[in-house]
């Protein structure tokens, strides 16, 4: 910043009153949370099992335009409209990580490639759809009230910012995925495939079997990620004119955390704030979006190599014990 | 004496724990000294002190009469001393030259002088009988052969005194012997000789002096000629050890395994197993005799339904178990302990107790209505503990921490545990010291004793001498013959394990011995 002839100290202080100025900040920044929570669990969970799922960005896609159509498409009391809508959503995620997972247990053809192309596929397929359904316009309606997170009650509680019940689900989904990895039997296959699929094979479990719902749980969680912003943010859907980059990000939420459920709290936790509150950077200090960008990956990559730096140290520290 | 290396009281601490607890090594010029010891006893932590990679707490270091101090590996390569490695640190797709000149490339203006080097390279292998291609790629050539690379490594940088660590672990009984061979030339050419090992054969057969180290503390230095392999294996372990397992006969009872005319081809499609037949019953082990490579592994997969058969039957106490999912063969009544126990018989990043639950996790009480019973795992691991003597911090600690014989144990005892009406036991002591071997082949006899059927598979002519009651050979993908290891010879098993029948065998033995008494009459 000071090479670019900006205030460093402004700039910081505008980056944390964009986070925690007031209670309007706080309850923007923890709207911004809820999707990168669900996509770092998406990620985490594939990464537990051993697959890496770049596929999280075209899952969120189609689980947002899922969302949104049941939002818009029917009529219904709210108590069953809205886990509908969400239950639409994971839906939606879960079929689009199936397909890659199918591939891979059956062809072997590895996730990466086919989950890349699946995000492609998602973004064209998903605005063509925005095309049809809003009759060749670039926007859907807004949802009904029926199916949205928002809450008056916490808007209310936040200076009227959008913040919704989503942080709510990402943190149900939170307790989900460490109750499937941590309690329950599938989990423990699932982690068995993931750390050494041959030993899990010799077990008698089913590596492919695995494999499909390893992706299908993680697009779900995807997918609901997508429903955040179609229920809660938004509250409705416009063609996409690039990727959202939240899916990605949670590719870099969920190695902060450790792919444990409670990181990905950290990971997001961080990934959010800065995002948000880095928005509030141009207006307070007059800096320009670009530099910010570069700031915010600067600290996201600092905290990242602290992260590893105390890892390695730990890991040296129990090496000398063992022997 | 004219000691070139003397280690006098050397002490090394990690934290609160010696891992060399006043050792002494002496080291005559031209001899081979035999290191021996325990898994975990301190073995490599001592040569990797002299080797600079330790410093040590405590002691001197000597050579060639000088006190030194060896700060790192390069100080150890200037004063001659050179290591070859148990795990070959070479680079697969570059050559043998370029291996060796690796790291201290002789340059002509510049350009690297291949051409010199391995000229050097190939005198250096003539000269000690090494035999090594110099232009060949480490990738195309044979372990055997790439041990020898390493050895040639040392030599080229000028080291006259060699360490060898656990050299004859990866290697095939024909590689062990070229090596021991090896071995007494260079000593015979005036290199002194450091062998780290835990089996007591080659230590008798090879080296001069055996110096004993257990559980990080010196028990003395003795001279080979002097001792034998029982005294040897009790200075080790710290008490009385039974080579010969002691075992009744057997009484064989109903059959548990029937093979019938099993072909299994692999992902090729070429043909591993050609037309095998094999019964094992209750209360009898049968051992599997065979050189690595003969089908042995296919046979274990098909059996246990990882691999699919092509044609034949498998039954198991009369049930077809042919071409059926692991998990169902599994549930008929087999314990399976396989060769590769990293691969295949643990998660190494899972812990004790999660291990000790990965053949029975899915049943009650361990779980119930999908959801895992952690507590009940545990008790059952500390079970497993307990009764199998799996030395470990706890249920929690991560089987990647426990050594190789309590991570074998851990297997043994999963498997056993289950209560397995037929247990395959693949390679069950490979790599292991002999308390731990001794208490493998306990506890497979005890289960023929309990009148289960027992499969032993091994490339070891003693275990297989030793523990089972009959022994079928292997040989291209079929069983070549079946002999009582109480009639049969080391030798008539050698030539049976190379193809020939067991009356070809036989008589080969009878004529060599015959040509052998005549040969003392004269």
């Amino acid at each position: 910043m000071l090479i670019s002839d900006y205030n460093p100290i402004t700039g910081y202080i505008a980056l944390w009153n964009g986070i925690f100025g007031d209670s309007y900040a706080i309850g923007e920044t923890i709207r911004q949370i809820s999707p990168y929570l669900l996509a770092g669990l998406a990620v985490a969970f594939a990464f537990r099992t051993g697959l890496f799922n770049i596929g999280v960005e075209g899952q969120l896609i189609v689980g947002w335009f899922a969302a949104a159509y049941v939002g818009i498409a029917f009529d219904l009391p709210k108590i069953i409209h809205l886990p509908f809508a969400l239950i639409a959503a994971a839906a939606a995620g879960a079929l689009w990580g199936l397909v890659p997972g199918i591939l891979k247990a059956t062809l072997k053809v590895h996730e990466v490639i086919v989950t890349i192309m699946m995000n492609y596929i998602a973004l064209h397929v998903v605005n063509a759809l925005i095309k049809t359904l809003s009759g060749g316009g670039f926007k859907l309606e807004r949802i009904h009230q029926s199916a949205s997170l928002r809450s008056e009650f916490l808007s209310n509680l936040t200076d009227y910012s959008t913040l919704h019940y989503g942080i709510f689900v990402a943190l149900a989904m939170v307790v989900v995925m460490w109750f499937i990895l941590e309690k329950t039997k599938t989990g423990f296959e699932l982690k068995s495939v993931g750390y050494n699929d041959n030993a899990a094979r010799y077990a008698g479990m089913s590596a492919n079997k695995n494999i499909v719902l390893a992706m299908v749980i993680s697009g779900a969680f995807a997918g609901l990620g997508g429903a955040m912003e179609a229920l809660g943010t938004f509250g409705n859907m416009s063609s996409m004119g690039g990727f959202t980059g939240i899916g990605f990000d949670g590719i870099a939420v969920a190695l902060l955390g450790a792919n444990t459920p409670l990181g990905v709290i950290f990971g997001a936790t961080l990934f959010g704030s800065l995002k948000y509150g880095a928005n509030n950077m141009p207006n307070e200090a007059g800096i320009p979006v670009e530099i910010v960008s570069i700031i915010i990956a600067l600290v996201i990559f600092f905290v990242a190599c602290g992260y590893i730096i105390r890892v390695g140290l730990i890991r040296l520290r129990n090496k000398k014990e063992e022997k | 004496m004219n000691y070139v290396i003397e280690m006098l009281d050397v002490s090394k601490r990690f934290g609160n724990f010696y891992a060399n607890d006043h050792i002494t090594l002496q080291l005559e010029k031209g001899e081979i000294h035999a290191l021996l010891g325990e898994n975990g006893a301190g073995k490599s932590t001592l040569m990797n002190v002299l080797f600079g990679l330790y410093q040590p707490d405590g002691g001197e270091i000597r050579v060639r009469g000088e006190n030194v101090a060896i700060t790192d590996p390069n100080v150890a390569n200037d004063l001659g001393i050179g290591m070859v490695h148990q795990h070959f640190m070479l680079v697969e797709n570059l050559t043998v030259t370029e291996n060796i000149i690796l790291g201290s490339e002789p340059t002509k203006s510049g350009i690297i002088n291949i051409k010199d080097s391995a000229k050097k390279v190939a005198e250096i292998s003539r000269m000690y009988g090494l035999d090594v291609d110099p232009y060949a790629k480490i990738e195309d050539i044979s372990v055997g052969m790439q041990q020898r690379v390493e050895i040639l490594k040392t030599l080229y940088r000028g080291a006259d005194i060699l360490i060898f660590d656990e050299p004859t672990a990866s290697l095939t009984p024909q590689e062990i012997d070229e090596l021991l061979n090896i071995m007494k030339k260079l000593v015979a050419e005036g290199k002194s000789i450091i062998l780290i090992t835990h089996k007591l054969a080659e230590i008798m057969n090879v080296s001069d002096k055996v110096t004993v180290i257990r559980k990080g503390k010196g028990i003395g230095t003795v001279i080979t000629s002097e001792t034998n392999p029982e005294e040897l294996a009790t200075l080790m372990v710290g008490r009385q050890v039974t080579f010969k397992t002691e075992k009744g006969p057997s009484q064989p009872t109903e059959e548990v395994l029937k093979i019938e005319n099993l072909q299994v081809n692999d992902y090729r499609g070429v043909a591993k197993l050609k037309g095998l037949n094999l019964s094992v019953r209750r209360g009898e082990i049968i051992g599997i005799a065979g050189i690595d490579g003969n089908g042995q592994s296919e046979l274990i997969e098909a059996i246990t339904g990882l691999t699919k058969v092509k044609s034949g039957k498998i039954f198991i106490n009369d049930e077809d178990v042919t071409n059926k999912k692991p998990r169902k063969i599994t549930e008929t009544g087999i314990g399976h302990i396989p060769q590769d126990r990293h691969k295949h018989g643990l998660i190494l990043d899972f812990s004790v107790a999660y291990n000790s639950a990965l053949q029975s996790y899915y049943h009650e009480p361990l779980s119930k209505g999908g959801i895992m019973n952690y507590k009940e795992i545990n008790e059952r691991a500390g079970e497993i503990i307990k009764e199998y003597d799996v030395r470990t911090q706890g249920a929690h600690e991560l089987a990647r921490a426990l050594s190789g014989g309590n991570q074998q144990k851990l297997i043994i005892g999963r498997e056993i545990m289950r209560n397995p009406d037929l247990l395959i036991a693949a390679l069950p002591t490979r790599g292991l010291d002999v308390g731990a071997i001794e208490f493998i082949h306990r506890r497979l006899i005890e289960q023929r004793d309990k009148g289960k059927a027992v499969l032993l598979i091994t490339f070891e002519l003693d275990e297989v001498m030793n523990v089972s009651d009959k022994i079928a050979v292997m040989y291209d993908g079929t069983i070549v013959g079946t002999v009582n290891p109480k009639e049969t010879t080391e030798q008539a098993l050698g030539l049976m394990m190379a193809g020939h029948s067991k009356d070809v065998a036989e008589k080969k033995v009878l004529a060599a011995e015959k040509d052998g008494d005549e040969h003392h009459v004269e």
